[in-house]
């Protein structure tokens, strides 16, 4: 936000989506998609939400999965910009698809 | 213009109704419960058309208060010591969000012990709080003053919360005379209330009261201090404004008798009357002394204080507060605010009247004894006057 307003009024509605909240992570999750069979339980567990469910045919097949079958389904991805790093994906991976490392920045 | 004989609550009444107050969100307290009494026989009498709102507390009067005038409606409120102290954490969020609201207080001390009587411990200890601060002499002025608090609070220049400070008891339930002004006066010099720029509206979203960063907070906090000091310029045109409509003069700082004056009794309150005659009586024996009337503690007029202070030998200030640890908020102000001065008057203070005890000649007699001493010698930087200092001692177990 560049503009100060009086009384720290926000003028705008649907202005939450500038405040990049990615920048206050300090793990990271990353996900391993040779591993992840796509059972969506990062994306539903998300608090932010900031597990994306990507349901374009072209990321669907081209992104790596496990077994062949699996391309069908939804392949999820981490918005970076608003992932703040909590760990709760990393957590309940049931598969331990997703890895938490330290950012590095 | 009519004269009528009213209480200091019924000022605060009146201001508020000839104000067009819309919203009057309220809970009682002792002294100051007749203001939303009064309020609301107007109302039941179809001669105010405003929404009161009874709360379960002080702190959501206040809370209530904010989110009336968030939706662009003039609200005015009131109440005293414990009251003000419960409302302590939302006066803060009035004053961040720039809502230009009134409230009167009845200025009351704080417990323990469990006190109702005259003190202005209360607003002091809201000094911080980002409110403007104004104190009235007599119910006059907490008539003028509450009407005058919503056009400086309104201010674009402004925009931020304004307490008016009436005595309790002294004022707020003493019948004094009082020149009520007609209403199309008033309309005429408030003019219609004009909101702050955005405000609570489902068809115009928008947030009040956000989140402010470590990025951001600062900045907020400037503007505040900015619109206080802007304040200064817009309370002195607003005061002549309202001298030139209503033939009634105020002044943040009213120096009496004060050009050859060598000690300088610095009050604020109902306690200057008494000590305006004080000083009558002390100039007919000669005594150079003079009076200096603080109407407006926040923003707190340095300038002026500078200015009417800076030829006085001894500057004697009688406040109805203490900071333990310290000594008078006034006299911390004053003392600061004359250091800047190449040769300043020595500055003594007295702690008097706490708790409704009376203000008389003889207390002020005690202060000034203790005044004229320090023209020639060392005193006590903090005097407490009419005091059974033998007593606590006692209780203390120092005698």
């Amino acid at each position: 936000m560049e503009v100060i307003t009086r009384g720290a009024v926000i003028t705008e509605p649907g202005n939450s989506v500038e405040n990049k909240t990615g920048t206050w992570r300090v793990f990271k999750p990353i996900i391993h998609y040779e591993k992840c069979i796509r059972c969506l339980i990062c994306w539903q567990f998300c608090p932010e939400p900031a597990i994306l469910k990507i349901e374009d045919e072209k990321v669907k097949k081209e992104t790596p999965a496990p077994k062949e079958p699996l391309k069908r389904l939804p392949v999820v991805e981490i918005d970076y910009d608003y992932c703040k790093g909590c760990g709760i994906c990393y957590n309940e991976c049931p598969v331990n698809a997703i890895e938490f490392v330290k950012e590095e920045k | 213009m009519t004269r009528m004989m009213i209480r200091g609550n019924e000022s605060i009444a009146y201001a508020f109704k000839l104000a067009r107050v819309q919203v009057v969100p309220a809970y009682p307290i002792t002294p100051s419960t007749l203001v939303p009494e009064k309020i609301s026989e107007f109302i039941a009498n179809g001669e105010m058309k405003a929404e009161f709102v009874p709360v379960e507390s002080e702190h959501s009067a206040m809370s209530a208060a904010i989110g009336a005038s968030a939706r662009g409606v003039r609200v005015g409120t009131a109440t005293a010591s414990q009251g003000l102290a419960l409302m302590h954490e939302v006066l803060f969020i009035a004053s961040g969000m720039r809502l230009p609201i009134v409230m009167g207080i009845g200025n009351r001390a704080l417990s323990a012990p469990i006190n109702i009587w005259c003190d202005h411990q209360d607003m002091m200890a809201e000094r911080d709080s980002g409110w403007m601060q104004f104190y009235a002499e007599s119910n006059q002025e907490g008539l003028d003053l509450g009407i005058m608090a919503f056009k400086i609070a309104e201010d674009n220049r402004v925009l931020l919360p304004a307490m008016v400070g009436i005595d309790a008891f002294v004022l707020t339930h003493t019948v004094e005379p009082v020149d009520m002004p007609e209403q199309e006066d008033v309309d005429d010099f408030l003019g219609e209330f004009v909101p702050h720029y955005v405000t609570l509206d489902p068809e115009k979203p928008a947030t009040l009261g956000s989140f402010g960063f470590p990025e951001h907070y600062m900045e907020f906090k400037y503007g505040q201090w900015i619109a206080m000091n802007r304040a200064k310029e817009v309370i002195e045109e607003v005061f002549a404004e309202f001298e030139k409509k209503f033939g009634r003069k105020y002044a943040k700082v009213t120096p009496e008798f004060a050009e050859d004056a060598d000690i300088l009794l610095v009050t604020m309150g109902s306690m200057t009357s008494t000590t305006r005659e004080f000083v009558k009586k002390m100039r007919e024996k000669g005594k150079k002394v003079g009076l200096v009337k603080l109407t407006v503690f926040r923003p707190f007029p340095k300038e002026e204080l500078r200015e009417v202070l800076k030829n006085a030998k001894v500057v004697a200030v009688l406040e109805r507060n203490i900071s333990f640890g310290f000594g008078g908020a006034v006299y911390a102000e004053l003392s600061s605010a004359l250091s800047t001065l190449k040769e300043k008057p020595k500055v003594v203070d007295f702690i008097i009247g706490l708790g409704g005890r009376d203000i008389t000649f003889k207390s002020l007699e005690e202060a000034l004894s203790v005044a004229e001493k320090a023209m020639n010698e060392d005193v006590d930087e903090v005097n407490w006057i009419d005091v059974n200092k033998e007593a606590v001692l006692k209780a203390e177990g120092l005698l």
